[in-house]
Parts: C-alpha cells; sequence; structure tokens
C-alpha cells in the first residue's frame, strides 16, 4: 500500500494535490494505527482480566490464608462464631458430586454421540443434537429449582427408600446409602449436574467423532466389521485425546456449578460417608454464606474457597484445551 | 455362524443403550420444559409484568426483577460487546499467527468455561469493596466478564471464515486496514457476529451467582445504577428457597420467563447461523 500510495504522490501534478493526497493517506495512516493499538489493547484486556481474577482471589483471601496456612486444607470445621475454617466438607461435596455426575454423564454423552454420528438418520441429526444442545442452554437455576420442587421430592419418595433397603446388609454400600431419605443431598446434587454436563461432552464429542477419517471407517467395515466394532475399534481410539478434553471439559463445569448445586445439595457442612445425606459444596458455600459473612475472616475464607475452585478448574480446563486444541481449532469454531 | 450372531448381539445390545441414553436425554429435557410450562404458566398473567415483586402473603408481579434484568443485561452487553469484538478482531485480523495471539486465545478458553461463581468474587474484590456497596454497576461489570470471552471466540471464528481474497480485492482499490475491516470484514461476517452476541445475551440473562454478591436484590422498583436493583434470576433464587407458596409460585413463572427467553435467543441464533454460513 505505501508503494502505490508515493507513486500516487509522484504522479500528481499540482502542489496543492499533493498536500491534498498526502494529508489523506496521512489521515488513512492515523485512523489505522489508532485500531489496530485499540484492538490491541482490548486483547491484552483479555489477558489482564485473568490477571485480574487471580490477583483479586488472592488478595481476597490472604487474611484467611495468614490465619489458617495449608491446614485449612484438611480441617472440617467451619465455624463462624469462632471463626474456624476449613474447606474439606466443601472440598469433599465438590468432589462427590462432580464424580457422580461424571460417572452418569460420560456413559450417556458418549452413547448419544455415537447415536448421532453413526446410528441416527440423516434428517434426525440436526434437530436431535439441536435438543441436546438445548439442554445446555437452560441456565442453571432452572435445574436448581426444577431439582428442588420435582426431583428431590421424587427421590425422596420413590428412589431413595428403597436403595436404603436394598443395600441395608451390604457392607460398603451400606453406608454410602444409609440415614433417613431427605431428598436433597450429594446424590441428588450428582444427578442434576449429570443432565447438566451431559450435552457439553455429547456435542464435543459428537465433533470429535466427525474428524475421523471414513477410510479408516471404511476399511474396517471392509474387513467385516460390524458398526459397533467400528466405533469400539477404530473411532474411540482414534479419537481418545479428544474425548478426554471433551470429559475434563464437562468435568470443569460439573466443579463450578453454582446455583443448581445450591438448591438441591442441603447446604450442611458435614462430609460423611452417605451420599443421601445433605452436604455443601465449595460454589453452594460461596452463593449461601457470602452476603451473610459478617467477620473479614468468614469472607476471606470464602474467597479462598473460591481460589481453590479457580486454581482447581484452571488446571482441568487448561489441560482440556490443550488436548482439544488441534481438534478445535480444524473445525474452525 | 455363532461368532456371527455373538458379535451382532454385542452390537445390538451396545446400540441398544445408546438408543437409551438419547431417550433418556431427550426424555429429561422434556420433563424439565413440561414442569416449567406446567407450573409456570398458573398463575402467568398480565399483573405479572406491571406489579412488583410482593410482600410474603400477597400477590404481585415481576415488574422489578424483569426491569433489572433487561437493565443490566443490557448494559453488559454495551460494556462487554466492544471489547470482545475488538480483541477478537486483533486475534484474526492483526495478530493471527503472533505468540500473543495464542496465548491469548488460550487464556480467552479458560474465561470461557471458568465458573461464574469466581467472577463473582473477582466483581466483589475489585468493585463492590471500593464503592462499599452493592450496585447494578457492579452486576453489569459482573455480567460482561462473561460476555468478552464468549464475543471475543465467535467474533474471531467469524472473521476467519471471511475468505482473505474479499481483503485482499479491498486492499488493493488503496483501502486502509481500518476500512477494510470494518466496512468489509464485519459485513461479511455479519450474521456470525449476531449470532455470537446473541448467544452471550442468553447466556447472561440466566446467570444467578455473580449476581448474588455484586447487585444484591431489591424489593423495590429501582433504576438507580449506583444501588441495589432487582433481577429475575436473584428472585427466583430468593422466592424458590422461601417457604411461601406464593413466592415459590412466582419463583415458577419467572423461571418459565427466563428459559423462554433464553431458548427463544439460542433458536434464534442458530437459525441466523444456519442461514448466513454454510457449514
Amino acid at each position: 500500500m505505501r508503494v502505490a500510495s508515493e507513486m500516487a504522490i509522484e504522479s500528481a501534478e499540482s502542489r496543492p494535490a499533493k498536500d491534498q493526497l498526502a494529508r489523506v493517506l496521512l489521515g488513512f495512516r492515523l485512523r489505522d494505527t489508532a485500531f489496530r493499538l485499540l484492538a490491541l489493547a482490548s486483547a491484552w484486556g483479555v489477558l489482564i482480566l485473568l490477571g485480574g481474577v487471580i490477583v483479586s482471589l488472592i488478595a481476597g483471601s490472604m487474611p484467611a490464608i495468614k490465619a489458617f496456612g495449608l491446614s485449612f486444607l484438611w480441617t472440617e470445621a467451619w465455624n463462624p462464631v469462632t471463626e474456624q475454617f476449613g474447606a474439606v466438607a466443601p472440598l469433599y461435596g465438590t468432589a462427590m458430586t462432580s464424580l457422580i455426575a461424571m460417572v452418569i454423564a460420560v456413559p450417556s454423552a458418549l452413547g448419544i454421540a455415537i447415536f448421532l454420528t453413526e446410528l441416527c438418520p440423516y434428517r434426525l441429526r440436526r434437530p436431535v443434537g439441536i435438543a441436546i444442545e438445548l439442554l445446555a442452554g437452560i441456565p442453571s437455576i432452572i435445574y436448581g429449582i426444577w431439582g428442588l420442587f420435582v426431583f428431590a421430592p421424587f427421590l425422596q419418595q420413590h428412589i431413595e427408600p428403597p436403595l436404603i433397603a436394598a443395600f441395608a446388609n451390604v457392607p460398603v454400600l451400606s453406608s454410602l446409602f444409609s440415614g433417613p431419605p431427605y431428598g436433597i443431598g450429594v446424590l441428588t446434587a450428582g444427578i442434576i449436574l449429570a443432565i447438566m454436563v451431559l450435552p457439553i461432552i455429547t456435542s464435543i464429542s459428537r465433533d470429535v467423532f466427525a474428524t475421523v477419517p471414513s477410510i479408516l471407517k471404511e476399511a474396517a467395515y471392509g474387513v467385516g466389521c460390524t458398526t459397533w466394532e467400528v466405533v469400539r475399534f477404530i473411532v474411540i481410539p482414534y479419537t481418545r485425546a479428544g474425548l478426554i478434553g471433551a470429559v475434563m471439559l464437562g468435568l470443569g463445569r460439573a466443579l463450578g456449578e453454582t446455583m443448581a448445586v445450591t438448591f438441591v445439595i442441603g447446604n450442611a457442612h458435614k462430609a460423611g460417608l452417605s451420599l443421601l445425606a445433605p452436604a455443601t459444596s465449595i460454589s453452594a458455600t460461596i452463593a449461601n454464606e457470602f452476603t451473610e459473612a459478617v467477620g473479614g475472616l468468614h469472607t476471606s475464607a470464602l474467597i479462598e474457597l473460591g481460589l481453590i475452585l479457580f486454581v482447581i478448574t484452571f488446571i482441568i480446563i487448561a489441560f482440556a484445551r490443550l488436548l482439544l486444541v488441534r481438534l478445535v481449532r480444524q473445525e474452525g469454531r | 455362524m455363532s461368532l456371527y450372531g455373538r458379535r451382532r448381539r454385542r452390537a445390538q445390545l451396545y446400540f441398544g443403550l445408546c438408543y437409551l441414553s438419547v431417550a433418556i436425554g431427550l426424555g429429561w429435557l422434556a420433563l424439565i420444559l413440561g414442569t416449567l410450562i406446567f407450573e409456570g404458566s398458573r398463575n402467568l398473567s398480565a399483573s405479572i409484568f406491571t406489579q412488583m415483586t410482593p410482600p410474603p402473603g400477597s400477590g404481585g408481579g415481576l415488574l422489578n426483577a424483569v426491569a433489572g434484568s433487561a437493565i443490566m443485561t443490557t448494559l453488559g452487553m454495551a460494556i462487554g460487546t466492544p471489547l470482545g469484538l475488538l480483541a477478537g478482531t486483533y486475534l484474526a485480523e492483526y495478530g493471527q499467527h503472533s505468540k500473543l495471539s495464542s496465548v491469548i486465545r488460550f487464556i480467552n478458553d479458560i474465561l470461557l468455561s471458568a465458573p461464574s461463581i469466581v467472577v463473582g468474587l473477582f466483581i466483589y474484590e475489585v468493585i463492590v469493596v471500593r464503592m462499599g456497596h452493592f450496585s447494578a454497576i457492579a452486576g453489569a461489570a459482573a455480567l460482561a466478564v462473561i460476555v468478552i470471552p464468549i464475543v471475543v471466540r465467535t467474533t474471531e471464528d467469524m472473521l476467519l471464515l471471511v475468505p482473505g481474497s474479499l481483503r485482499e480485492a479491498a486492499s488493493a482499490l488503496g483501502l486502509p486496514r481500518v476500512t477494510i475491516i470494518r466496512k468489509i470484514a464485519y459485513r461479511a461476517a455479519r450474521a456470525g457476529l449476531i449470532t455470537g452476541a446473541l448467544l452471550a445475551v442468553a447466556r447472561i440473562s440466566g446467570e444467578t451467582a455473580p449476581l448474588l454478591f455484586t447487585v444484591l436484590n431489591n424489593q423495590f422498583f429501582s433504576i438507580n445504577l449506583n444501588g441495589p436493583m432487582a433481577s429475575l434470576p436473584a428472585v427466583i433464587f430468593q422466592f424458590a428457597l422461601s417457604p411461601y407458596k406464593e413466592w415459590q409460585q412466582l419463583a415458577w413463572t419467572g423461571a418459565l420467563i427466563i428459559t423462554a427467553a433464553v431458548l427463544a435467543l439460542s433458536i434464534a441464533a442458530r437459525a441466523l447461523h444456519g442461514k448466513g454460513q454454510p457449514r
């Protein structure tokens, strides 16, 4: 462009015309630079945002870190009155609910993704895919209110009593399914989370499955594989990295999910073995107590919980993205 | 023959499980939407949109909550969209292959899936503590933080779909880069950019966690950006967990309104995307 403009200046005959052209070109260049700098600044803004999140969380949790040190991580007590705070109960709740969610969601999501890529008639693919993605679009508070008013009472009346009765005499399971059926609790939260992460894992696995070269599949069919064997021995091994990424991304979502869990987990600061007992999770503790925290130490302990949550999800999401980055870029989405 | 039969039965078994999981997924969607419509439409009437949230024990509407949500969503979009658009433009047009861009892309992807409650804590530390009180501005800022990564991502992806030959043609005419981007690239990617914005609106209009300790909530109608403001998700949260029947009923109605709005937005975005871009 510079070459063209210099030629334009040389070819311009009269002095005033030359000046005018130079001014226009200068204006172009100024606006160009201004816009580029603006875009660059905004791009840096994204980095600053992340930096800001980390710095502010660390700053906010400093009083709690100073007061409890590392013992915060293995103290179970959570008592705003005596200002004793420990992260065991929320950490345990977050881990347990996410574990339950993944155990339920991963196989179902893979099943749906296999259906969408291998079994579904072409005409139904888009509608079914969109319907599953709509599940992801429903705000989490809706899952919460539905879980609290519809799902928890259902579990309490029809699922939990038989579970308790059935496993009463089985050694390990009896302690997992013990206590009165409250309806709300770890199990309920886990199942609700499973529905919420299902569409994420499904849609990424579907995209990942779509990257398998058809020549591989055709070769497998050519040597006489059944459709299931093609899926099991060609599609899944070929896409393993992407699938792990999808699962990790779903896990990241499950760990940080707030509102739905807050409604159905029961908010009890206990780390008991029973899946039917009320418990709490990191996000539910923050959502419930933050506005009511009076002492500076209480607020700070809650922010430290947030920091722990952020660090854990950061690592998991980063790992997932690293696994997915090649495939995702390939897809251009 | 028996080997073949076994393999076929195994395939049928596993695919049966696949069909089952599809049925469960779709069934669950139907179940949730069905309950929402059933419970939410029970006292859906014009008064929902003309009256304030009531004290316990009396009838009322959700006017202040709907208005508050609309204001904060608009404000959040107004702050977040330009920033996200510019950052996405940088990634796609200026620094496509630079090291900075790949770092920003990575960070942006992380922000995209970061738990929203952490965003709330961040804004609490940065704005609420400084200002000394809860405010709608802080809520809008929290929503903007959620909007930015979504818009960055879609902007970059959509601009990359614009054929380079269009830019080269414009460049050959002697247009400056800024004009090429604004008049050619943005225009060619317009459907995609609008899709991204719609998805962002859909995402933030249901967000609750970041609002809880940035705007708090407000029992009354308020358009004062400097004070607490009601919002639909916060009202649902408060009312659903209350012991009062009327409040719980209103929570269902609010839930129906939000879900209808969010699903309408995401379906519109999808329709637009399908039309604008050959996929």
